[in-house]
């Protein structure tokens, strides 16, 4: 009678709707990482027909205001009628149902603050994350809040059935659904062996297991629950890999107390059933690992961004203060205010016409939507300096740890400022973002400290990807300013094989590049004496250039200042 | 369903120090709560703010005056007090959520649009900072607020007071709350101006100890599963607390500081180097509520030990690329002080 099928084929996207269905607020969410298309599109179709007849599912627009958000005085229907009336917000027509948040990468700080606050167990969201590389992807304060994770493989991996019989009983069953005991060990054992540090997600995985037991017809939450719930909610959310089994014995997460203690320690057996039971939801967690992660996990990387830094979340350059700009036309809002007086102004001439049109609003003035004039700020700009160090072996010899000084002056200054700073590294083959555009100087220092030297230098990668940084930077309404370390010795080219004259050309090519997009740059040329190739490069680059060995710490400083005040 | 009991929150014994010391002394600034994502910070201030007792409130009130408090009473009650006796009612204490993003408009206080239109009244409507009057203001990630609204809080939170000058609006009303911030280091940092601004400061981790986290997820999944029954396993423990708390208050202006403890004190500031005297003084008080929770009313050098890291770690010049826990050099200050 179970209309699931057995729990080993994981992360399969039909098992995650159905689940979620069943109780979309207290599981939170189904974060979708996949390209617009007919398959994603499907699944939220696909779990819109599992939801309850009744049960809303709403779309959040990116660019939603607060009034339509939380809730409000509907100003113009106020006016039009005389009284007050209220609209209820989207969040609360959601309750019980389902959010939909398409371009959820992009999703500004605020509203996904927002969100957070408001999900706890009151709606389910469905993101769709349409992130490309590492540093575009659902704010993690959102993430960590959505039970289930599923990316286009997923998606396509099987098409989902038009319709699952049972879950009316389900979410009857659901209501009163008990636990086995150690369910709940076996999930933490579980959380803390793939390094998972908030509790949230184990919470959010006992929920799952309560709902996997109503779907599959059980009176109470067992061990197989659990492994699905393992392999749906914490697998994808490991940062490191699990002991291997055979060490487990060995190596408890709490080494069992020692035998020959006093009497009132009870005999330490090898293995408990509990811990079996742990062991055995562990294998099915770590049999989920999705590949790309796992193969990250070997390399020791960890999966960065979504462990740490709010990455994508773009700063919120919403323009509700700074330096004002006038009013125009226009509907109040989160962004902007009502500005009264040219409001009134607007309606002013109007005021004879209309009293003769409304004859019951004598000595009043008439105001109608149309004169609503909003008031303009101009946001203020935060720079982000993209440090892009050479980490070449070359440049290591040379004065890596010089440059790493610098660097960290620079960042305190920086710190200072309150700008923004991020860092690259090349060296070998290609470049390596070592932290995405953040305030948070610790990690960049952090990161800059256990940065390798060695290998050959692909400068012109270097530059491409400190340019692409660059420009996203100010697509999101920054000011970017690149800061470029190098000893100038470039010897691979973009096709990433080895070759000097390639290089080089390669090299000025990415540079006339930037010249091209007017980045402000700085090159600072850390070769023991000053290298004509580099300031070659900065003259293309139309960057300033600046020989180490003649700039100390606080000519850097100076330097760095002067470009972003220009 | 109510919110879930302040005594049934596993481990996080300094934030929870940190909150009743706050409940207890409310003029010390408030508290910081850094640390980990999901370790319940915002559980913890809604199970404070419902654990306290309910306060007299000037009935109808927007601000929810206090009757007794002549002298702070919003300019509504103070038109209304010359006609007669004002009258009262009990109201619970508020938490507040100040969410990110939030517009200066929505946070102050502003002119009511809609009524100026309407009805051509110029009339105030109250912001957030006056729904969290004799409450808790809490901030989830303070540390990406937007800095001039952090300036402002911090301003109000101080002199409890909002002082509105805008949109041709001229008044002022009582704001007394407790700030709560809380926010990831990580994510982005504070500006070191407004650390010191808090009284306290804790610092949050996510338990390690695996029996801890089973037993926060068991209690969590019984608290879903029945909420009346888990409050009621804990009425006693939150009635416990709650006396507590409403003994400690007016024990609080009886509560001595010795000679020496004052001593020790100062000696514990100098040798961390903590700009100004607002560490000195914030360490005292938090010392003083701390005794008066405990029933004693003279401050001990165990209550000024207790309560010095969470004073004065947030207190200590810094080089911003400085990574040593700050925790760490107060303890190392305490050891060399207290021997001494």
């Amino acid at each position: 009678m179970s209309p699931m099928p057995p729990p080993r084929p994981a992360r399969s996207a039909a098992v995650v709707a159905a689940l979620f269905s069943l109780d979309p607020a207290g599981l939170g969410g189904i974060w979708v990482r996949a390209p617009f298309g007919p398959a994603r599109d499907g699944f939220v179709e696909h779990v819109r027909a599992l939801l309850p007849a009744g049960a809303a599912i709403r779309r959040v627009p990116a660019g939603i205001d607060d009034g339509r958000l939380l809730g409000g005085i509907d100003l113009a229907a106020s006016l039009a009628a005389g009284r007050r009336v209220m609209a209820a917000g989207l969040l609360a027509e959601a309750a019980g149902g389902v959010l939909v948040l398409p371009m959820a990468e992009r999703l500004d700080r605020a509203l996904c603050a927002r969100l957070a606050q408001a999900q706890e167990g009151r709606f389910g969201a469905i993101a769709l994350d349409e992130g490309i590389g590492p540093e575009e992807h659902l704010s993690p304060a959102l993430a960590d809040r959505m039970a289930f994770a599923l990316d286009a493989a997923d998606l396509l991996a099987r098409r989902p059935p038009a319709r699952v019989r049972g879950l009316g009983a389900a979410r009857r069953r659901l209501v009163r659904m008990r636990m086995d005991d150690g369910v709940a060990e076996a999930l933490c054992h579980v959380a803390a062996q793939l390094g998972i540090f908030s509790l949230r997600p184990v919470i959010l995985a006992m929920r799952t297991a309560r709902a996997a037991a109503a779907l599959a017809g059980r009176r109470s939450a067992g061990e197989e629950d659990a492994m699905l719930a393992a392999q749906l909610v914490l697998a994808h959310r490991a940062t490191r890999l699990p002991a291997p089994a055979e060490q487990d014995m060995d190596q408890a997460p709490e080494p069992p107390p020692p035998a020959c203690g006093d009497d009132a320690a009870p005999p330490a057996p090898p293995e408990t059933e509990g811990e079996q039971a742990a062991d055995r939801v562990l294998d099915a967690a770590r049999s989920a690992l999705p590949p790309e992660l796992l193969a990250a996990l070997l390399l020791g990387q960890g999966r960065r961004g979504a462990a740490g830094g709010r990455a994508a979340a773009p700063a919120a350059a919403t323009a509700a203060h700074g330096r004002p700009l006038g009013a125009r036309p226009g509907r109040p809002g989160r962004e902007h205010g009502l500005a009264l007086v040219d409001t009134l102004r607007a309606a002013a001439p109007m005021q004879a016409l209309r009293r003769r049109e409304r004859p019951d609003h004598p000595g009043r003035v008439i105001v109608l939507g149309s004169d609503f004039r909003v008031r303009r700020h101009q946001a203020p700009v935060r720079s982000v300096a993209i440090f892009a160090v050479d980490a070449s072996g070359s440049s290591a010899l040379n004065r890596l740890a010089e440059a790493k000084g610098a660097v960290q002056l620079l960042l305190a200054d920086c710190y200072v400022r309150r700008d923004q700073v991020a860092l690259l590294a090349f060296r070998n083959r290609g470049a390596e973002l070592l932290l995405p555009p953040t305030a948070a100087l610790a990690r960049a220092r952090r990161s800059l400290a256990a940065l390798p030297g060695g290998g050959a230098t692909p400068l012109a990668s270097g530059i491409d990807a400190a340019r692409d940084m660059a420009l996203g930077a100010r697509r999101r309404g920054n000011r970017p300013l690149l800061v470029l370390l190098t000893d100038g010795g470039a010897n691979i080219g973009r096709d990433r094989q080895p070759g000097r004259a390639a290089a080089a050309a390669d090299a000025r090519a990415a540079a006339s590049a930037c010249a091209a997009d007017g980045i402000p740059a700085l090159l600072i040329d850390t070769a023991p004496r000053p290298n004509a190739f580099a300031a070659e490069l900065a003259g293309v680059m139309r960057a300033r250039y600046l020989p180490l060995p003649f700039a100390d710490a606080r000519a850097l400083s100076r330097a760095i200042r002067a470009e972003q005040a220009a | 369903m109510g919110p879930y009991p302040f005594s049934a929150i596993v481990g996080q014994a300094e934030m929870k120090e940190a909150l009743l010391i706050a409940a207890t002394e409310p003029a010390l600034g408030g508290v910081l709560a850094l640390g980990d994502r999901g370790t319940g910070k915002s559980t913890a201030v809604r199970a404070l703010a419902a654990l306290l007792p309910a306060v007299s409130a000037v009935a109808g009130c927007r601000y929810r005056c206090d009757p007794a408090d002549r002298r702070r009473l919003c300019p509504e009650c103070r038109a209304r007090r010359v006609g007669g006796r004002l009258p009262r009612e009990r109201v619970r204490v508020p938490v507040v959520d100040l969410p990110l993003g939030a517009t200066e408009d929505r946070v102050v206080g502003a002119l009511d649009i809609e009524r100026a239109l309407a009805d051509g009244v110029k009339a105030f409507e109250p912001g957030l900072l006056a729904r969290a009057n004799r409450g808790f203001l809490y901030i989830d990630e303070i540390n990406l607020l937007e800095d001039h609204l952090v300036d402002l809080l911090l301003d109000v939170a101080a002199s409890g007071e909002n002082v509105v000058e805008r949109e041709g609006l001229s008044l002022r009303h009582p704001a007394r709350f407790v700030l709560i911030g809380s926010g990831n280091p990580e994510e982005g940092e504070l500006r070191p101006q407004l650390l010191d601004r808090f009284g306290l400061c804790v610092e949050i981790r996510t338990p390690t100890d695996i029996g801890e986290r089973i037993e926060v997820v068991r209690r969590r999944d019984a608290f879903e599963q029945d909420p009346a029954g888990f409050a009621r396993r804990f009425a006693a423990a939150e009635a416990g607390l709650r006396d507590a708390i409403v003994a400690a208050r007016r024990l609080l202006p009886m509560v001595a500081v010795a000679e020496e403890v004052l001593a020790l004190a100062a000696r514990l500031c100098v040798a961390l180097g903590t700009d100004g005297l607002r560490g000195e003084l914030t360490l005292l008080r938090a010392a003083r509520a701390k005794a008066a929770l405990e029933g004693e009313v003279a401050v001990t050098p165990a209550h000024l030990r207790a309560v010095a890291p969470a004073a004065l770690r947030h207190r200590l010049r810094r080089d911003p690329l400085d990574e040593s826990m700050a925790g760490a050099r107060v303890d190392r200050a305490l050891d060399e002080v207290f021997v001494a």
